[in-house]
């Protein structure tokens, strides 16, 4: 009953989403207030139907009913609770569902807190959104339906593919469709506004906290993603450079980019044409992400070809949207006339230049990640575009960004001093050049490791420069009030610094992995090997028993120069109704460095082969995102980006134009 | 004839789960065995995605590495070692698609893009400095609301 509940309320949050698209859109061509204020009420009831269904689903794999073809497939009544829930968008049709709440409850979001928007805007905003709740909710009911019962269902599931069986998976998939989908407000917005043909700088203003917002989902999405393939994957790779990679890193780049030319159009009235454009393109580009992981197109075109159902639908839904936005963006954009003028030399002309280096960047990564496909389709040859090719294009398209960014915060509006910009960086980029003689001198090994750390120590440390002016205005001997002047900065100053900053600590992390030390070898126990500054000993093997699989773990102590400075326990893991092994890496933090040692085969004299590594401030890695994201966050914070303070500034600057 | 391989090697893989670079198939020569990894880091494992077959725990991978070792210890060159492979399975089989015909728009789309973008805002910066130079003329009305301005001022 409660299955087919959840059935029914998601056929039902299909016919808002059809009302949703049509009243407040009539309501808007009409000039009629009531028809435009359904917007919001439809909004959240399809919001309420969707989550009910999302429910019901999640319930049935809470309680194992294996009636469902879904929970046969994808769970186990052995399974962990924590697996039994993150399971449910474990897979294809789980994962659509998920797809839908979120960008229902993102139609909600904009609905509750967008209270600023000027109706006629949020009506046309809503009615787009309304229509991508239509496209995905007949793509779920029509093709990938997950509430499909069997006949005769069986006593036993068939358990989720051990390599899900993670909290990694638990966290992953909804920050990134959080942010993958948080874009459809901004796509929706863009959209809204290019219909009502209402683009001015307040436009900027209203998209930001929604752009800020899924950028951070993103950021930590990508980060927790990355992290999870580090440590499941065995031997300590992070990014591959493959398709499913990718696709979640263009819209990153794009949205990033849309994050810095919207601060030029809300605060110059510039590039309104190309702020627009971005906002279509962020979401467009997680439409595509979606279309290639969920379509099989990226197995191969072939198979692709043979089972074409879903994804010629998802096809469809990426040529309607993303067509539909360009088509309107074609018919409005020369109507878009440009605002604020400004010399080259000025912030919003390197915040064009960043731009220009973050979409080249983007290119490579979409070309790269397309080309093979388009190839094969197009004469049958196969090829592979790796590491090595992404390495040789996006490294240098997107290097630049890191040198030129401090420097662009430092510039002025309109027209600024460059030569005293970089007078200002003098001193952390002499900071840089000691940090890359100092790896050098410490730890020798690759240029590009060194090179890339010096880097990295130059933007943590320049990001702070334009605070520290705005502290220390005449210098730091005259420091009076520096407090009374730090605590004045907004919000959104600390937040872009830390980002920067976040950034660099990536780039550091990034950059050790040429420091790290690697040992393959066969594991006895007793034996102590040495892994970089660290001695590793195998102290006792132990076979266990979890509730879904067998295991087999290695007890291990780590000491530095005699003393026991930890220890940690690596294992191999059977599962035995997929009759598939896992391997669970030992991994332990030191000095923000880490210990990684991955298990594999036991050979018959009890000695297990495996992979030791010593990965100095690889955590830096993720903690860059992290920092990144927690500077999104405060930039999110300002009082003065807050969505509900944008109505009181429209009214003071209409207040001055009319002076 | 190659998709059966790859469909017989897949199922090979999920059968018998190996794993990445394993101790018993390192060379005793440091020498050889690092030029082994430095070439196994360039070739894809044909059944995954995107993944060498240094860091693959497909028994596909296994077998290319192992053959990788053969060949260096039968004193073939790095080149030579490749070009057997790419003869055997197809540019597929490097990560780093040689620069060719069909991939010369591949390799040279992106900086091509760049530039062509970067000319049009230089372009335009340039054009927009022409039009910021004279500004637009007050009208009538504008000229009228500034002279009461100053007048109010005096």
């Amino acid at each position: 009953m409660i299955i087919e509940t959840g059935h029914f309320a998601l056929a039902l949050a299909l016919a808002l989403a059809l009302m949703q698209v049509v009243l407040p859109f009539w309501g808007a061509r009409a000039r009629d207030a009531n028809l435009m204020a359904t917007a919001r009420p439809l909004a959240l009831a399809q919001f309420a139907l969707v989550a009910l269904a999302y429910g019901a689903l999640t319930w049935a794999h809470v309680v194992s009913d294996f009636s469902l073809v879904n929970v046969i497939e994808n769970s186990h009544s052995t399974k962990p609770m924590i697996y039994k829930i993150s399971g449910v968008w474990g897979n294809h049709e789980g994962s659509m569902l998920l797809w839908a709440l979120i960008l229902s409850l993102s139609g909600a979001a904009m609905a509750v807190f967008a209270r600023a928007i000027p109706p006629r805007l949020m009506a046309d905003a809503t009615s787009v959104q309304g229509l991508l709740s239509v496209a995905f909710l007949l793509f779920i009911l029509l093709t990938s339906n997950p509430f499909a019962r069997i006949e005769t269902p069986p006593m036993e599931g068939n358990d989720l593919n051990p390599i899900l069986q993670d909290p990694g998976l638990a966290i992953h998939p909804p920050l990134l469709y959080l942010g993958y989908v948080g874009f459809s407000i901004v796509f929706s917005l863009a959209a809204g506004a290019l219909i009502s043909g209402r683009t001015d700088a307040a436009f900027a203003r209203f998209i930001r906290p929604w752009t800020l917002a899924a950028w951070i989902f993103l950021t930590l999405g990508i980060a927790m993603g990355s992290y999870w393939a580090y440590y499941t994957l065995g031997w300590g790779g992070f990014w591959f450079w493959d398709p499913v990679e990718n696709a979640s890193l263009l819209p990153w780049l794009s949205g990033t980019a849309l994050l810095h030319s919207a601060s030029v159009m809300e605060k110059r009235d510039a590039l309104k044409v190309w702020t627009i454009f971005l906002a279509i393109l962020t979401f467009s580009l997680s439409l595509l992400g979606t279309f290639l992981v969920r379509s099989g197109v990226l197995t191969s075109v072939h198979s692709f070809a043979s089972d074409p159902t879903r994804g010629l639908f998802i096809l469809g839904i990426l040529v309607l949207f993303i067509g539909g936005a360009l088509f309107l963006f074609m018919l409005r954009a020369p109507t878009l006339t440009g605002g604020g003028l400004f010399a080259p030399i000025s912030r919003e002309g390197f915040l064009v230049v960043n731009n220009l280096l973050l979409t080249a960047s983007c290119a490579a990564v979409f070309i790269g990640t397309l080309y093979p496909l388009a190839l094969e389709a197009w004469n049958g040859s196969k090829i592979t575009v790796g590491a090595p090719f992404f390495n040789l294009t996006f490294g240098p398209l997107f290097a630049p960004i890191l040198l030129l960014a401090p420097l662009g915060q430092l510039l002025a509006w309109k027209r600024a001093d460059l030569l005293g910009a970089a007078q200002r960086l003098w001193f952390v980029a002499a900071l840089g050049l000691v940090a890359v003689l100092g790896f050098y001198a410490l730890q020798g090994g690759p240029v590009v490791a060194v090179i890339g750390a010096g880097v990295a120590i130059y933007l943590m440390t320049a990001s702070f420069v334009e605070i520290w002016g705005r502290v220390f205005p005449q210098g730091f001997r005259k420091s009076a009030n520096a407090f009374g002047r730090m605590a004045g900065l907004p919000l959104s100053a600390w937040g872009s610094a830390l980002a920067h900053a976040g950034l660099g600590v990536t780039l550091l992390g990034l950059a050790a992995t040429g420091w790290g030390v690697e040992k393959i070898t066969k594991v006895q126990k007793g034996e102590t090997y040495q892994v970089g500054p660290y001695a590793l000993q195998a102290t006792s093997i132990e076979a266990a028993e979890g509730p879904n699989y067998r295991e087999a773990i290695v007890h291990m102590t780590i000491s530095r120069d005699g003393k026991e400075v930890a220890t940690f326990d690596p294992s191999k893991r059977f599962f035995k109704t997929r009759q598939m092994a896992t391997s669970q890496a030992g991994i332990v933090t030191l000095n923000l460095g880490q210990v990684y040692v991955a298990v594999a085969e036991q050979s018959p004299d009890g000695a297990f082969d495996a992979r030791m590594y010593w990965k100095p401030l690889v955590s830096l890695i993720w903690l860059g995102a992290l920092v990144m994201s927690f500077g999104g966050a405060l930039s999110l914070a300002d009082r003065r980006l807050r969505v509900g303070v944008a109505r009181r500034a429209k009214v003071v600057g209409a207040v001055q134009a009319a002076e | 004839m190659r998709k059966t391989l790859i469909a017989l090697f897949a199922l090979a893989a999920l059968a018998s789960p190996a794993s990445a670079l394993q101790p018993d198939e390192i060379l005793p020569d440091p020498k050889l065995e690092s030029r082994a990894r430095d070439i196994s880091a360039g070739l894809r494992c044909l059944v995954c995605q995107n993944q060498s077959i240094d860091d693959s725990d497909a028994s596909l991978a296994r077998d290319l590495r192992t053959l990788v070792r053969e060949q260096l210890k039968a004193g073939k060159s790095d080149q030579e070692i490749k070009t057997f492979l790419v003869d055997r399975y197809g540019n597929f089989v490097l990560l780093k698609p040689p620069f060719e015909w069909d991939t010369a728009a591949l390799w040279l789309s992106p900086f091509a893009l760049f530039a062509i973008a970067g000319f049009f805002v230089w372009r335009k910066s340039r054009t927009r400095k022409v039009e910021a130079a004279p500004a637009a003329p007050l009208s009538a009305e504008e000229s009228e609301k500034l002279k009461a301005l100053l007048d109010e001022k005096a």
